[in-house]
């Protein structure tokens, strides 16, 4: 997080928070002023006009219609002040610049697909763009209806099965800013949580060349546990045997003998593990859902390679 | 002082009443009376919102931490799911009309009963037999789709969706049939002494709401159908799979849940506008204002379903439409807070738990409602669309309008009912828990949405911890309010001391019979001299005055 925000509203990171700020703040205050008056005048009266013996009935007038002309004209004006500005931030939301830098971003139960112009794989639950660049992200879901939301670029869209949708920002920060599902996709929607990372132009370049892989010299199971967390394995698959996520656990799983839904038992090896990350469904594991997304396009053959190497590690 | 034009509080025997006339269950079970269905429904709905409130305090436990707290994120996806069915299709729509209105509104027109009154039994039957199929559905079926079950979500894993959508369809024809009854009764059986314009401002609203009834839930059932054809046929309609569109879903779910808001609100209105009269010894401020401002809401609520959908890939000028369209019916819930307020200037104000709950309600219901701008404003909405501040927002119309309108009918109307006074300070006590309870729960709902937390989300960031916590905090003083006037309204059951025919000196036609009434509510009709509201005649020596 950059900077705390307002006491309501998150940090403001994108060109348009600002405007949507101020008309948010517009309409508190009025809200504020306008409970306030008619609270004021409740509480008022209520002190005042109590009920107390002996006090004689005053009959009062029980209407009064150029008042009530007053309070029916004025807050709908102001009303309309709130509707035409309002709009016209949403229309600044809707427009994309023509320049704009173009993602595309599926969302599947339970996690996001990141695609970024120029990189062959896809990142999973992490957004990387420059700074102070209009991007525009093409919404599409693979199951269910999602809704992409960065608070503090005050931008949200759903994302749908069967058509696309559009958005766009322009970050004016860098640092890291959550992205959540804000359509309810089931089970684990509150874990379809990622980040969007903003960074200078220049990083943004030397992330791009770097983007290849893991580097020549690196450990290949290091890099595998790595890959775990960023690929979004570790939300459904444990390493310490435990039981209570969506997926079995990787402790103890090399080299053992697996026993399938179908009632079949398989060795675990290599290509057993491959099979399992790009065709989940080929071999279900007794006792669990075939609910594991596939992660082909996902996963380069050296990301495969390194996750095979970190699991056998999981003795 | 005035002199007193007629006896406020007149001695009428109630030994013989609907209550005692016959006895033992099967004459409950069998009656034709709409004070005993009234009753019977006032039981049940009371019933179903202390399980949807144990379901609440349930999401609020788990919600105390992140991370898993007590149940798993399945558990805990099926139980918000129970909390929206059941308070919403089985508590808040049928809850004052069903209830309160059956009791109240042949009353207050001088009818023996409503127009159909087997149709009326039948109504309430439909109503157990939707309920009791719709919780199976839902607990066999594990449904977790949230009240809204958009689709495709709604319909990947098993049918159980759409059993449960046939529970709501059942729910949908009580409803349908509890509105028509209303209907005709107001326009067959109202005394001919008593014009459209010296009904009170409840009967107005049990009208609207009617209409509102008649003419929208049909479309529920119809979405139901649909998905149950969808099912069965696999033709495509919602399903993107089958090649339907599940924006048209949407659509129909709201082109139904939003006309059906205003079937929870208004008569929570039209009690607002009894309670507050009586209870401040005033006429209405603005009586026609009110009256039609209930109908401009029936009419314009069929209007502005689309705000629901403001991100859900709809085109920018219907967005626009939708926008505007939200904003203009906005204005007749305002007026009505005007006039409210304006009505307590120069009262004669007792702040018994029933007016309590009715400050209460102006409260609450101004926070709802002027929260709803910001939901409204279309850029504004764009950030706030799907968070807590939605969730906070809908709490406070629903819960802290209709609920508290309907506390303070039943404050308000409880010694009619039963025949028993409520132990006042107790429950004022009781009031102030539910109200400080409902603020500390709901308002903080309102800044972690701001924030940026989504809504129905099982884990979430440290960072909303504390305020998340405190929430939970709330919810247990706002239970801790409600078991305590729920106990100490069935102890006065048999306890309380014994009511007179007017305990208020109020001047709707309900307390000009026995409290309880007897079986056909008058012994005799009295005469009517003066309207709902004529405050200025009973305490002011005034003429009487008829709209
Ligand atoms: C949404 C939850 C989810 C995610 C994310 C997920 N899995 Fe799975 N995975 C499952 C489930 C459920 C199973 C068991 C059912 C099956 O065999 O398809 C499973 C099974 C497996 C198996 C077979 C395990 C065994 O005991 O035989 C392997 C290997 C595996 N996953 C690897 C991965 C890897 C590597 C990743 C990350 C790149 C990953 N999974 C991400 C849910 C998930
Ligand atoms: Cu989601
Ligand atoms: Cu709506």
């Amino acid at each position: 997080m950059n900077g705390a925000g307002t006491l309501q509203l998150p940090p403001q990171a994108s060109t348009v928070a600002a405007d949507i700020d101020a008309l948010y703040y517009f309409i508190f205050w009025g809200c504020a002023i306008a409970f306030i008056l008619v609270m004021g005048g409740m509480f008022f009266f209520m002190a005042k006009y109590r009920r107390r013996e002996g006090v004689p009935y005053k009959p009062s007038p029980s209407h009064n219609t150029p008042l009530e002309v007053t309070w029916t004209v004025v807050p709908f004006l102001l009303l309309m002040v709130v509707f035409v500005w309002g709009f016209k931030g949403y229309m600044d939301l809707h427009i994309t610049p023509a320049n704009a830098m173009e993602y595309s971003v599926r969302g599947k139960q339970w996690l996001w697909q990141v695609n970024t112009p120029g990189v062959s794989t896809a990142s999973v639950n992490e957004m990387v763009v420059p700074v102070n660049t209009p991007i525009k992200v093409l919404l599409q879901s693979d199951d269910v209806i999602h809704s992409f939301f960065v608070p503090d670029f005050r931008v949200k869209m759903d994302a749908y099965p069967n058509q696309y949708t559009t958005m766009w920002f322009e970050a004016t920060k860098t640092g890291e800013f959550d992205m959540y599902c804000t359509e309810y996709c089931g089970t684990e929607h509150s874990q379809m949580f990622g980040k969007v990372i903003v960074k200078t132009q220049a990083e943004f370049e030397e992330w791009m060349g770097q983007n290849t892989g893991r580097q020549e010299d690196q450990d290949p199971a290091e890099y595998g546990e790595g890959l775990f967390v960023s690929k979004t394995c570790a939300t459904c698959h444990s390493i310490d045997g435990s039981t209570a996520l969506t997926g079995p656990s990787f402790k103890g799983l090399w080299g053992s003998q697996e026993s399938l839904a179908d009632g079949s038992s398989v060795l675990v090896d290599e290509n057993y593990l491959r099979e399992s990350m790009l065709e989940p469904n080929a071999k279900v594991v007794a006792g669990y859902e075939g609910v594991m997304p596939t992660f082909t396009g996902l996963l380069t053959d050296d990301d495969i390679f390194c996750l095979i190497e970190y699991i056998k590690t999981l003795q | 002082m005035a002199t007193q034009v007629e006896d406020i509080n007149p001695d009428i025997p109630s030994d013989v009443n609907y209550l005692n006339v016959t006895k033992g269950l099967k004459s409950w079970l069998t009656t034709h009376d709409h004070k005993r269905i009234g009753v019977m429904y006032l039981y049940s709905v009371m019933a179903a919102f202390l399980v949807g409130g144990m379901l609440a305090l349930a999401i609020r436990l788990e919600l105390l931490s992140p991370g898993q707290t007590v149940m798993s994120s399945e558990t805990y996806n099926q139980v918000f799911t129970l909390h929206g069915i059941i308070m919403i299709f089985l508590f808040i729509i049928p809850s004052i009309p069903a209830a309160l209105g059956n009791f109240i509104m042949p009353l207050v027109i001088g009818a023996k009963d409503v127009a159909f009154p087997k149709l009326n039994l039948a109504s309430y039957y439909i109503w157990v037999v939707g309920a009791i199929f719709t919780i199976v559905a839902i607990i066999t079926g594990g449904v977790d789709t949230g009240w809204t079950f958009y689709t495709p979500q709604s319909i990947r894993q098993s049918g159980s969706v759409i059993w449960m959508g046939l529970g709501i369809f059942i729910l949908g024809f009580s409803s349908i049939f509890t509105g028509l009854n209303f209907l005709v009764t107001m326009h067959k059986l109202r005394d001919p002494k008593i014009g459209w314009f010296d009904m009170p401002l409840f009967c107005w609203a049990i009208y609207g709401t009617a209409l509102i009834q008649i003419l929208a839930t049909p479309v529920l059932a119809i979405t139901v159908l649909l998905l149950a054809a969808e099912k069965i046929f696999q033709v495509g309609i919602f399903n993107p799979a089958l090649g339907g569109d599940p924006v048209l879903f949407q659509h129909f779910f709201w082109f139904y849940s939003h006309p059906a808001v205003y079937i929870m609100i208004l008569p929570g209105m039209g009690v607002i506008s009894e309670t507050i009269t009586a209870f401040s010894h005033k006429p209405i401020f603005g009586y026609r204002f009110v009256a039609f401002s209930s109908i401009a809401i029936a009419v314009l609520g069929f209007l502005v379903w689309g705000h629901h959908m403001f991100l859900s890939a709809e085109s920018e000028f219907s967005t626009m439409i939708f926008s505007f369209l939200t904003f203009f019916v906005a204005i007749p819930s305002a007026i009505k807070i005007f006039n409210w307020t304006a009505t307590l200037y120069k009262g004669s104000i007792a702040l018994t738990t029933g007016m309590l709950y009715t400050l209460a309600f102006l409260f609450l219901f101004s926070i709802g409602g002027l929260t709803g701008i910001f939901l409204g404003a279309l850029s504004v909405d764009v950030h706030l669309h799907d968070t807590y501040f939605v969730v906070a927002h809908f709490h406070y119309v629903m819960m802290g309008g209709t609920v508290m309108a309907f506390l303070a009918g039943i404050y308000y109307w409880w010694p009619k009912i039963t025949g028993r006074m409520y132990p006042e300070n107790i429950s004022r006590f009781a009031c102030l828990l539910v109200f400080i309870g409902f603020n500390v729960t709901f308002l903080t709902q309102f800044v972690v949405g701001s924030k940026g937390m989504p809504r129905r989300y099982y884990d979430y960031l440290e960072q909303f911890a504390p305020l998340n916590q405190f929430s939970t905090f709330g919810s247990w003083i706002l239970g801790a309010g409600i078991l305590i006037a729920t106990v100490s309204l069935l102890w006065s059951l048999k306890n309380g001391q014994k009511a007179t025919a007017n305990p208020w000196g109020a001047a709707g036609l309900e307390w000009k019979t026995g409290s309880p009434p007897p079986l056909e509510n008058f012994h005799e009709l009295p005469e009517i001299k003066h309207g709902p509201y004529d405050y200025d005649y009973l305490y002011g020596g005034q003429k009487p005055t008829r709209h």
